[in-house]
């Protein structure tokens, strides 16, 4: 069995991937996956502290978010191409109209 | 007792019968004239002929009223005094609105409604293509209302609103041509000359008020009161003079006389509804209705009652002798006659059929006479008798009816006023009130003088005006012919002969039997017949001065000059009034009055403008700067807003470690 530091310390790391992806990437589709990361981050802890307490509620937890993730990244691509067909760019630094 | 005033008395078996619908519903004959104020106001203009058919038939329609209730009282039935209704109350005084139903207030509602009929009547030809004729309907039909009012009236208070109405009326058909300054100033005259009557009687009525304990007004409460004889005599006395003060004014009589002559500026119709036949009449009406209060005075009130009374009827009957203006004739003639009836009632309880008898029968030949006065000025345009003369061929109705008037004023028999002078001069002999019985004699044969003067002036001769003189249009002369037959009825009803029925509906607390005294008759008849052939005998053949002129010199000057009360009035009261206490007031008020109003209104200002100060400077500053500074920090704060997602997501990334940090510690 895998200890359970070794795997919160590879989350961490996933997560703060995703949150490197987020800020960082000009790509919207990048910033998308970023988010991914960020999620799967989440449930790898979800199901293993689960393992580790011995409950399944953090597993079923993980399954909702997959679920959730899935209609995020529906709602997001379809974003992302309705912003080329108006903008011919997916340059997250681009789509700025709504500020001061 | 079959109707009293007060009725104290013993009761006999005429009392039995009941009340009938007319009777138990007099105040009906009130509200008529009202509805017809109120229709002719508002519809008046719209319906044909000007709005008169709606006084015309109310009024009409109260007189047959007041004929059903008078049947009541010839039947022999008692008075009606049903429970007021309550008006409102004061503390303990209860106001009432109610109704008190005699003899005397069904003779009254006789009269007021008839001569009121025939006044509309008339005012349909004398009135005709007047500009205000709606609005004098109106008034005349209100005025109407008010009498009545008054005459119904079972206390002071609903009295003494009818009586002001009256009042308002007066002043309002006084001044119904008040285009010419004269007119305007003749209504003032009236208006503000009863005023000063109607002062003391306020107070008198207060006083009486006071009698009660101020629990009730009712005329008849009152009455019981008194004739407890538990009130001091004095204050009895006090308030009875004081009510007398209200008859001085309302019926003209010295030294509130003044206003009456003036009055005749009014259209004659006016004058003869409401300055001779009514509204002048309810001064004696207000003594009849209070005598409870006369009767329980000290001895002189009533002897001063009597001297007034005198002063007025002899004074005021020379002042007719000297008149050029038909209507002043009029006047004086009224002045001295409502004298002779006050003088009636002032000689005690005997003497209260006999002036109201009076009353009575002086309504009738007056209106007849000054109806017939207005249908001569109509047809010669003037008022002067110096323009007329000759006019009896040429205007035949008027002749005759005016000739039964003046007969009857004269007092010649079979004519009213035969019987209710001759009856007074019973009561003066009856009661020893000699030198009234002179004064009445004396003032009888000065009143069959001036009438003689009067005929003649108008009737015969040569014609002296330059209009073209004709007979009236049919409305005006059938009042006349109403009124004659009035005149020549009236006095039966007062007839010693004839069972004096009047006696039986009028009186104080008991029956008086008139009694005919022959030799009284016959002096008064000479008295009356040697006034008239004076009167011929002086001015059969017209001159062109005044026969009288000459002879009486300043005598005449002074008749003329009306005694200078007039002047001795303008000079002694209205110019000082006018030009020295006006002055001293309009002078406090400008200096005094207007300093106390400018001072507040100038601190006023001065509070008002440092509030201004403080609101717009404070309140204002916080209300601005509070707005402006969340203006400015928006401003500055709006830049974070970027655009730019990603920079959002780092603050959020940002303040989620922030808030970790934050709770770790805490933890």
């Amino acid at each position: 069995m895998i200890r359970l530091p070794l795997v919160l310390l590879f989350s961490a790391f996933l997560f703060s991937a995703g949150v490197y992806g987020v800020l960082a990437r000009k790509n919207a589709i990048m910033v998308l996956m970023a988010i991914e990361l960020m999620l799967n981050a989440v449930n790898v802890n979800l199901v293993a502290f689960s393992a580790w307490l011995g409950d399944l509620d953090g597993q079923v937890f993980a399954l909702f978010v997959i679920a959730v993730a899935a209609a995020e990244v529906g709602i997001g691509l379809a974003i992302v191409i309705l912003l080329f067909r108006t903008r011919e760019s997916i340059n997250v630094d681009e789509v700025n109209l709504l500020k001061w | 007792m079959v109707a009293a005033l007060f009725s104290e008395g013993p009761v006999s078996e005429a009392v039995q019968i009941a009340p009938n619908w007319f009777v138990t519903h007099a105040w009906i004959v009130v509200l008529l004239p009202v509805i017809s104020a109120v229709l002719t106001f508002f519809f008046g203009k719209r319906t044909p002929g000007r709005g008169a058919v709606y006084g015309i038939v109310m009024v009409g329609a109260a007189f047959l009223f007041s004929l059903a209730v008078l049947w009541h009282f010839i039947k022999g039935g008692a008075l009606y005094a049903p429970e007021g209704i309550e008006w409102f109350t004061i503390g303990t005084l209860k106001l009432e609105i109610g109704m008190l139903v005699d003899g005397l207030t069904a003779i009254m509602l006789v009269v007021v409604t008839s001569v009121s009929l025939c006044v509309h009547v008339y005012s349909l030809g004398y009135m005709d293509g007047d500009s205000r004729f709606t609005w004098f309907y109106v008034v005349l039909s209100l005025f109407t209302a008010a009498m009545l009012t008054v005459i119904i009236s079972n206390n002071l208070i609903q009295l003494l609103v009818g009586w002001e109405i009256m009042g308002v009326c007066s002043y309002l058909l006084i001044g119904h041509w008040w285009e010419e300054k004269e007119n305007s100033n003749a209504a003032i005259k009236a208006f503000i000359t009863t005023r000063i009557g109607d002062v003391p009687f306020m107070f008198g009525i207060i006083a009486l008020i006071a009698v009660t304990g101020f629990t009730t007004t009712n005329i008849r409460e009152i009455g019981e009161i008194i004739g407890l004889g538990v009130v001091s005599p004095l204050f009895v006395s006090m308030a009875a003079i004081l009510l007398f003060g209200g008859t001085v004014g309302k019926s003209a009589q010295f030294p509130l006389h003044v206003w009456l002559p003036d009055a005749m500026a009014g259209p004659t119709p006016v004058s003869a509804l409401i300055h001779a036949a009514t509204m002048v009449a309810a001064g004696v009406y207000l003594i009849g209705r209070m005598f409870e209060v006369f009767v329980h005075a000290e001895a002189w009130v009533l002897t001063t009652v009597s001297i007034i009374a005198a002063i007025t009827a002899l004074g005021a009957a020379l002042l007719a002798v000297v008149q050029n203006d038909i209507k002043r004739v009029l006047a004086y003639s009224t002045l001295s006659q409502l004298a002779y009836m006050i003088a009636g009632l002032s000689m005690g309880p005997e003497g209260v059929t006999a002036g109201f008898f009076h009353l009575f029968t002086h309504a009738f030949f007056k209106a007849l006479l000054f109806l017939g006065a207005g249908s001569l000025i109509h047809a010669v345009h003037s008022n002067n008798m110096s323009d007329m003369g000759g006019l009896r061929k040429k205007m035949p109705i008027t002749f005759w009816t005016m000739l039964f008037g003046s007969l009857a004023l004269a007092g010649i028999f079979p004519l009213a006023g035969f019987w209710s002078k001759d009856e007074l001069l019973v009561v003066a002999n009856h009661t020893a009130h000699t030198w009234l019985f002179v004064v009445f004699l004396l003032t009888a044969v000065i009143t069959a003088f001036y009438t003689a003067r009067m005929v003649l002036l108008t009737f015969f001769g040569e014609y002296k005006g330059h209009a073209h003189p004709h007979e009236s249009p049919p409305s005006m002369t059938a009042p006349l012919i109403f009124l004659a037959i009035c005149t020549a009825g009236a006095g039966l009803l007062g007839a010693p002969q004839l069972n004096a029925v009047f006696g039986q509906w009028v009186f104080f607390e008991e029956i008086h039997e008139a009694v005919f005294v022959p030799w009284i008759a016959v002096l008064s008849t000479v008295g009356a017949v040697l006034g008239l052939l004076a009167g011929y005998a002086l001015y059969k053949d017209r001159k062109a001065e005044d026969p009288l002129k000459g002879p009486l010199g300043p005598v005449w000057t002074t008749l003329e000059n009306r005694y200078y009360i007039d002047a001795f009035y303008m000079r002694a009261i209205v110019y000082p009034v006018r030009d020295t206490w006006s002055a001293g007031v309009y002078w406090f008020n400008q200096n005094v009055l207007d300093a106390v109003v400018n001072g507040a209104a100038g601190l006023a200002k001065g509070l008002g403008a440092a509030v201004m100060w403080f609101d717009r400077n404070v309140i204002d500053g916080i209300v601005n700067g509070s707005g402006r500074t969340a203006g400015k920090t928006g401003n500055a704060l709006k830049y974070l807003q970027t655009g730019n997602v990603q920079w959002y997501a780092v603050g959020l990334f940002v303040g989620v470690l922030a808030l970790t940090i934050v709770f770790i510690r805490i933890v």
